[in-house]
């Protein structure tokens, strides 16, 4: 039987299981909008942006690990999905974008709506393939799919012009992909393991340092194991929260920029790293002068060998996926008899209490005065008992968001982190929902990154998706607001915003329940009534936060992890 | 330092496109790049010459293999290896410089493939130096185009690239 280029996309989606695609109709699109309307195995979101369908997209695949999916139509439908791209590039998520493109036969002619998709997103995919032929086009799915979810996951971009999902062709779907170019290594070096492990066992210093593959990995129970084992302290990127239980007591909070006090220290002065699924980022380990200036051992696990020695050389480079290589660490200590974690590490352990004693995100809520971001994250973590799915923008509120809830659980943090990308929270928690039906999902935004993709909320009345979005309307783009005050001399060019909308109202314009909270008090009797009484429904909680608030501590860019500013008095 | 990278890649369009690109996107360094199919068609390989540390060096091959389409990444510069360059060069040709050119086409052994009253087109094979060493010979007036092809290269003896 033969089908067409449409319906063996939608045969081909259906066979890789996908249950949800993000999109938004148009011209070149519409030969594989008409065969899923013929179809009700995979169910269609239409987004009010095509930006926010792959920002679902990615936010579906953070939090089930499965594969997202987006469908865009040519020209500026691709280009409004481009940050989109972007972003999931940005954080290794995979995702699957499909493109229409104008027919073949009027590709380079600068026909309506026509891009060169494939040209605008090849630095921002992992790979891209223009299907030119309807016979290509299931083989060619198959392997987008394989590529994003394997070896250092990905975007991948189909680009289908309008002929080919016209055409006809018999339809065959690989069981299997075999690529002589792509083989991405599963397995770590077994001697260079076994190095590690000696080197972790000798180490009077040790700390595990766990980045965003370890979530991708899906590693987090290895790391946990391998932790308990070793008695070291732990720290996680923004990338990696949740990947270690942050109400253990080896859990030490993330580093970098905005991260602990004992994590910086910790991860300074450690005589062995064992970096897993991290990059030393620049907003993570700052200047790699200043890092290098202190030795160590470094052992560092991922699945990319380009991120290895990138920014900070590796002692013991194992390219590998982290969830095989930390089982064989596991393996290996059992081997070797190396059950409880030694006594030799009491005395780091002393040092380590010593800085958490700083108490450096210790915080006051006075009971009149403005109301403390920090005690909003607080109270939303003590209201949703730490087991919400949080999802948040870029700024300040992402900062205290990763500070102050405390994730237990992997998949639970989706945030852009890479990328940086203002709108992703909505978007995200939308992708979060349908990906996980029974869990609580919040937004943690600000007022300047919810409007880069508030149209959503109509998105979200059309498929009754009962989010919670806690506004931390500080009136500023308060990040930058932030380095303004302390960087330029209190000159805030452009980071105020007037004429903000009564975010309450709009979110009851678009058939919602939105609430003002101006003071400390209201504070949780209104998070609790978005979970109890308006469980069903999405509450907009616009939250008027002190506009004074910085982010503390902070690494001013380009200095080192000792170089903290941990208060307003240290400056 | 001077290094000559071999790739061998997916015969696709746009794997061209992918290796510049992320030359540029990088800020690696690009001399030279050759690029043809090999003798099984579908696989192209391509000749790079770059310069870098040895820690830009080595983020230039993994960065190269990370791309889907690449199949195999070798630094010939890191073995004894061959390059080769070819270089058509048309020169004036008249009077007293008729002869002059023939003399240094003889010296270099190099061929003169195109003749007119006026002018000789000239081929010349070799490494890199050898064809700079040629244009340095020859009166610069007297170059009237010249056209390199880049540079090729294969390690010695066992040392093979293939798929
Ligand atoms: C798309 C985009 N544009 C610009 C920026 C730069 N930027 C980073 S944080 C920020 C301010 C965010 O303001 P808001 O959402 O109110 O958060 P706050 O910092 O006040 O909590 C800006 C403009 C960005 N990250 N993304
Ligand atoms: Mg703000």
């Amino acid at each position: 039987m033969l089908l067409t280029g449409a319906e063996i996309v939608v045969q081909c989606l259906q066979r890789e299981n996908v249950k949800y695609v993000f999109g938004y109709p148009g011209g070149a699109v519409l030969h594989i909008y008409d065969a899923f309307f013929q179809q009700d195995q995979i169910r269609h979101v239409l987004v009010r942006h095509e930006q926010a369908a792959v920002h679902a997209a990615d936010g579906y695949a953070r939090a089930s690990g499965e594969v997202g999916v987006a469908l865009v139509t040519s020209g500026p439908g691709a280009t409004n999905a481009v940050t989109g791209i972007a972003t999931a590039y940005g954080d290794s998520i995979p995702v699957v974008i499909l493109s229409g493109q104008v027919p073949t036969a009027m590709i380079g002619q600068d026909a309506f709506q026509e891009v060169d998709t494939v040209g605008i997103t090849r630095p921002c995919v992992k790979h891209n393939f223009l299907v030119k032929d309807v016979a290509e086009l299931a083989e060619t799915i198959k392997k987008a799919f394989h590529i994003a979810r394997t070896g250092r996951p990905g975007p991948v971009l189909v680009d289908i012009p309008k002929d080919v999902s016209a055409a006809k062709c018999a339809f065959h779907y690989p069981e299997t992909v075999s690529m002589r170019s792509y083989n991405p290594v599963v397995k770590g070096h077994q001697g260079q393991i076994r190095k590690a492990v000696k080197a972790l066992r000798e180490a009077k210093r040790p700390i595990l340092y766990a980045g965003g593959g370890v979530i991708l990995a899906d590693a987090a129970d290895e790391l946990t194991a391998l932790a308990r084992r070793l008695g070291a302290p732990v720290t996680t990127t923004l990338m990696a929260l949740g990947a270690y239980p942050a109400s253990d007591r080896q859990f030490l909070g993330m580093p970098g920029m905005h991260g602990t006090y004992e994590a910086n220290l910790a991860l300074h002065h450690a005589d062995v790293v064992l970096a897993v699924g991290a990059r030393f980022d620049d907003r993570v380990i700052g200047s790699p002068e200043h890092f290098a200036s202190e030795p160590r051992t470094i052992i560092h696990i991922d699945i990319d060998p380009s991120s290895i020695s990138k920014r900070v050389k590796a002692d013991l480079p194992i390219v590998g996926d982290v969830r095989h290589v930390l089982a064989d660490f596991l393996r290996i200590l059992d081997e070797e008899g190396l059950t409880a974690p030694r006594e030799t590490l009491a005395p780091w352990w002393e040092r380590i209490e010593q800085w958490r004693a700083r108490r450096c995100l210790a915080y006051e809520q006075p009971a009149d005065g403005p109301i403390k971001p920090q005690y909003v994250i607080d109270t939303l973590w003590k209201v949703t008992k730490g087991e919400a799915i949080v999802t948040s923008d870029v700024g300040q509120h992402q900062m205290w968001a990763a500070q102050y809830y405390r994730f237990d659980h992997p998949r639970r943090w989706l945030n852009s982190g890479g990328l940086g990308t203002m709108g992703v929270g909505l978007p995200y928690a939308m992708g979060a929902r349908f990906a996980r039906p029974d869990a609580p999902v919040v937004c943690v935004t600000g007022e300047a990154s919810i409007q880069m993709c508030i149209q959503e909320l109509s998105t979200c009345k059309q498929f009754r998706l009962p989010l919670k979005i806690v506004n931390l309307n500080n009136g500023y783009l308060g990040m930058v607001r932030q380095w303004q005050e302390l960087f330029h001399g209190g000159r805030y060019s452009e980071s105020y915003m007037d004429s903000l909308p009564d975010f309450a109202a709009l979110a009851r314009a678009y058939g919602h329940v939105g609430i003002r909270v101006d003071r400390p008090a209201d504070l949780q009797p209104a998070l609790e009534r978005a979970f109890t009484e308006h469980a069903n429904e999405l509450v907009f909680l616009d939250v008027r936060i002190d506009p004074r608030e910085n982010v503390y501590p902070m690494i001013q860019g380009g200095k080192g992890l000792t170089e903290m500013i941990l208060s307003a008095n240290d400056l | 330092m001077r290094h000559l990278i071999s790739v061998l890649i997916e015969n696709e369009s746009g794997a061209l496109s992918r290796v510049a690109g992320l030359f540029s996107a990088r800020g690696y360094n690009i001399e030279s790049l050759t690029v043809a199919p090999t003798e099984d068609p579908s696989l192209s390989r391509m000749t790079i010459i770059t310069s870098g540390s040895d820690e830009i060096i080595e983020q230039i091959t993994k960065q190269l293999n990370k791309l889907i389409e690449t199949v195999k990444v070798v630094d010939l510069s890191e073995a004894p290896h061959l390059e080769r360059e070819l270089m058509l060069l048309k020169v004036r040709a008249t009077g007293k410089d008729r002869e002059e050119m023939k003399r240094m086409t003889d010296i270099f052994r190099a061929r003169i493939v195109d003749v007119t009253d006026t002018t000789y087109v000239i081929e010349l094979t070799g490494n890199q130096g050898k064809l700079d060493a040629f244009i340095q010979a020859i009166d610069p007036a007297l170059i009237l185009e010249a056209v390199r092809s880049g540079v090729c290269g294969i390690g010695r003896g066992e040392r093979v690239l293939r798929a």
